[in-house]
C-alpha cells in the first residue's frame, strides 16, 4: 500500500514509518506541515493518509482540516487520523460524508501495533474505525435515553464494538462467543434501535455512528 | 405590530411620564431650598461658633437628600449616577492600646473614632461637591424641572380662558383673552409635552454632573478594584498550579517511575523466565496508557484542545458533545477573542453544563454566545429544577472570580423549580475576521 504520513513530531513519524515499512507499506511521503500534506495527497493519491490532527504552522486542526479538504476533493480517499486526544466533534466531521474510510484513534493506540496495523488495513479497505474512547462518550452520553437504555449490558458491549468498526467475527473473538451468537445480538439492537440491518460492516459501522451521534435522518 | 396610531399613544404616554416626574422634582424645591437654608446655618455654627458635632450629622443629611437624587436620576432620567463616596477606613489599634486615625493617635476609643469620621468626611471631595449641589439645585436643577411644568400648566390655564369668568393672570394684560388664550394654550402644551422629555434627561446629566465620582475618584475605585481582582487572580492562579502539580506527582509522574521500575526488572527476567517478563512488560504499557490517559484528563483541565485548536464556538461545541445532557449551541461570533477571554468563558460554560446535570438534574440546555457593542455575552440555560444560589456554590463564585479578571459580570436567574438562566457578559474586543464555523 501506497501511504502518505503527517506528522510533526520527528520520534513519531520515523516510529510510524518504520512500523508501516516493516508490515510491507510503502511510505510515499511523510511531512510534517499542513500545507505539505495537501501538496503531498494532492500529488501522490495515496491508499490511505496517516495524518496527525495538530500540524505546523499554526499548531491548531491543521491536519485534520488538510485531509477533509482531501476527502472533498477525492471523495473516499481513506484517512486515518491520529491525535493527542479524541472529540466527538472531529469524529462527527470525519464520519459526516458517510463514504467510510475513515479512522479516529488516539495516537497511544500506536503502541499496540498488529491492532494499529490492522486499523490502517481496516480503513484503507473502505472501513470505518473509531477509538473505543469516542464510543464510550457516545455511549455514556445517550445512556440514559430510549432507546438505548432499554439494551442489555451484553448487547450494548456488542454495539460499542460495532461503532469501533469490528467485525462480527471480531466481536466474537473478542467476547468468546460464537459468531451465530454475535448476529444474534446484532440483529436484535438493530431491530430495538430501529435500524436497517446490514450485512455490510462498514454501512453498519456508519449506521451505528449516525445513530449515537443524533444525526440520523428521521 | 405597531401602527403609527399607537406609536403616538406610546410617545404621549411618554412624554406625560416625564412631565409627571418633573412635577415632582418641580414640587421638591421648597424642600430643596429649605435643607440649603439648614445647611448655611449649621455651616456657621461649625465654622464660626466651633459646633464640630454637628458637622457629621449634617453631612449625614445632606447625603440622604444627595442619595435620593441619585436614585430619581438613574429611575427616572435614565441617567446612572455612581455613589462617589470614599469608603469609611477602619480604626487601627497599636499594640500599646492606643488608636491610630491615619493622622494621629487617640487613647480614647470613641474620641479615636469620631476623629476619624471628622477626617474622613471631611476629606472627601464627595462631601463638599454634595453640599453645592444642595446649595444651587433649588435654582439649577429645580429651573430645569419646572419650566416643562409651568409652560404645559400655563397652557393648559389658556386653553380655559373661555370659560373662566375673569381673564387669568398675564392672559389679562392681552386683548381678546377669549380667544388668544386658546391659540398660545395650543402652542403651550405641546410645547411643554414636547420639552418634557429632553428637559428629564438634562435633569439626570445635571445631577450626574456634581453628584457622579470624578474622574479622580473613580480612578481611585477602580484602582482599588483592580488591586482586589489581582490578589484574587494571583491567589486562584496559585492554587491552579498546586493543583497540577499534585496531579503530576501523583498521577503521570508516579506511573512512570513504576514503569522505569518494571523495565528495570525485566532486564534479568528475559533470559531466566521469558513468560514473566512478557507478563512485566505488558504491565508497563498498562501503566503507559495511564500515564499518557491522566496527561490528557490534566491537559483538558488547563486548556481544553479544541478550545485550543479552534476557539470558543467550536470548543464549546465539543464541550457540549461531552456532557450527559443534550445541548444545543448557537454561535454567532464573527472573529475569535483572546485566548484568556475565550477561556474564562470555555470554562464558565463548563461550570455552568456541570451543575445543570448535577444539582439541576436538567435533561436538555441551551449555550448562545453572541458578541455585540464590544460585550461577548454565553447564556446558559437549562430545563432543570432551578433553585441555584449565587452566593451558596463555590462553583458560581469561580465563575464570578474569572469573568471578573476581565470586567465581566455574571447573572443568575433560578426560581424555585427552574428554569435557571446563567447570563456572563464581558467586555472584549474580537480579532480579525476569521469567521467562526456554524
Amino acid at each position: 500500500m501506497r501511504v502518505v504520513l503527517a506528522e510533526d513530531l520527528v520520534l513519531l513519524r520515523d516510529g510510524l514509518e518504520l512500523l508501516l515499512s516493516a508490515h510491507g507499506h510503502d511510505i510515499v511521503a511523510a511531512v510534517e506541515s499542513g500545507p505539505e500534506l495537501s501538496a503531498a495527497l494532492a500529488e501522490h493519491r495515496p491508499d490511505i493518509a496517516v495524518v496527525d490532527v495538530r500540524l505546523p504552522p499554526t499548531y491548531s486542526d491543521e491536519g485534520l482540516q488538510a485531509a477533509l479538504a482531501a476527502r472533498r476533493e477525492q471523495p473516499g480517499l481513506p484517512v486515518l487520523v491520529l491525535s493527542q486526544h479524541v472529540e466527538q466533534l472531529y469524529a462527527r466531521e470525519l464520519i459526516a460524508d458517510g463514504a467510510g474510510g475513515v479512522g479516529y484513534l488516539l495516537k497511544d493506540r500506536v503502541s499496540k501495533a498488529d491492532q494499529f496495523v490492522d486499523a490502517v488495513h481496516t480503513v484503507a479497505a473502505g472501513g470505518t474505525v473509531m477509538d473505543p474512547q469516542v464510543i464510550t462518550r457516545l455511549l455514556a452520553r445517550n445512556a440514559y435515553d430510549e432507546p438505548l437504555a432499554m439494551l442489555t449490558p451484553r448487547e450494548r458491549d456488542v454495539l460499542a464494538m460495532m461503532a469501533e468498526g469490528r467485525s462480527n467475527a471480531a466481536i466474537a473473538q473478542r467476547l468468546h462467543f460464537s459468531e451465530g451468537a454475535v448476529s444474534k445480538h446484532t440483529s436484535n439492537i438493530f431491530a430495538k434501535l430501529g435500524l436497517g440491518a446490514s450485512d455490510d460492516d462498514n454501512r453498519r459501522v456508519l449506521a451505528v455512528l449516525a445513530y449515537l451521534n443524533g444525526t440520523r435522518p428521521e | 405590530m405597531s401602527t403609527p396610531q399607537s406609536r403616538g399613544a406610546e410617545a404621549l404616554r411618554t412624554a406625560l411620564r416625564a412631565l409627571g416626574r418633573l412635577a415632582v422634582f418641580t414640587l421638591l424645591i421648597p424642600v430643596g431650598a429649605v435643607l440649603a437654608v439648614l445647611f448655611l446655618v449649621s455651616f456657621l455654627l461649625w465654622v464660626g461658633v466651633g459646633m464640630v458635632p454637628l458637622f457629621p450629622v449634617t453631612t449625614r443629611v445632606v447625603r440622604s437628600a444627595a442619595t435620593a437624587a441619585r436614585w430619581a436620576s438613574g429611575h427616572w432620567s435614565q441617567v446612572p449616577v455612581p455613589v462617589p463616596y470614599v469608603p469609611r477606613p477602619a480604626l487601627e489599634r497599636t499594640l500599646h492600646g492606643w488608636f491610630w486615625t491615619g493622622h494621629d493617635y487617640h487613647k480614647n476609643r470613641w474620641f479615636a473614632g469620631f476623629a476619624l469620621k471628622l477626617r474622613w468626611l471631611w476629606n472627601d471631595p464627595a462631601t463638599w461637591r454634595d453640599a453645592g449641589w444642595l446649595l444651587v439645585d433649588p435654582l439649577i436643577g429645580g429651573g430645569i424641572a419646572a419650566t416643562p411644568v409651568l409652560l404645559t400648566g400655563y397652557g393648559l390655564y389658556g386653553l380655559a380662558q373661555p370659560v373662566l369668568p375673569e381673564p387669568g393672570p398675564g392672559y389679562g394684560l392681552l386683548p381678546l383673552p377669549g380667544l388668544l388664550g386658546p391659540l398660545l394654550g395650543l402652542v403651550l402644551v405641546p410645547a411643554g409635552l414636547a420639552l418634557a422629555g429632553p428637559a428629564l434627561h438634562l435633569h439626570g446629566r445635571w445631577t450626574r454632573s456634581l453628584l457622579g465620582p470624578t474622574e479622580r475618584s473613580r480612578l481611585a475605585h477602580r484602582v482599588e478594584q483592580l488591586t482586589e481582582i489581582r490578589l484574587d487572580a494571583t491567589e486562584a492562579q496559585a492554587a491552579e498550579l498546586r493543583r497540577i502539580e499534585r496531579d503530576l506527582h501523583d498521577g503521570a509522574q508516579a506511573r512512570l517511575v513504576a514503569v522505569s521500575l518494571r523495565l528495570g526488572a525485566v532486564v534479568p527476567l528475559i533470559d531466566r523466565d521469558p513468560e514473566k517478563a512478557k507478563q512485566v512488560v505488558t504491565d508497563a504499557q498498562e501503566n503507559v496508557t495511564q500515564a499518557l490517559q491522566e496527561l490528557r484528563d490534566l491537559v483538558r483541565g488547563i486548556h481544553p484542545p479544541v478550545l485550543a485548536e479552534r476557539g470558543l464556538a467550536e470548543g464549546i461545541r465539543a464541550l457540549a458533545l461531552d456532557v450527559p445532557l443534550k445541548v444545543e449551541v448557537r454561535a454567532e461570533l464573527p472573529g475569535r477573542a483572546e485566548a484568556p477571554v475565550e477561556s474564562a468563558v470555555y470554562f464558565a460554560v463548563s461550570e455552568a453544563l456541570t451543575n445543570a446535570v448535577k444539582h439541576g438534574d436538567a435533561r436538555h440546555a441551551t449555550v448562545e454566545l453572541t458578541h455585540a457593542a464590544g460585550l461577548l455575552r454565553a447564556e446558559v440555560a437549562d430545563d432543570g429544577r432551578g433553585g441555584a444560589d449565587p452566593e451558596g456554590g463555590s462553583g458560581l463564585r469561580g465563575i464570578q472570580r474569572r469573568l471578573a479578571v476581565f470586567d465581566g459580570t455574571l447573572t443568575l436567574t433560578s426560581p424555585p423549580g427552574g428554569p435557571t438562566r446563567l447570563i456572563m457578559e464581558l467586555p472584549c474586543v474580537l480579532s480579525s475576521p476569521r469567521t467562526s464555523s456554524c
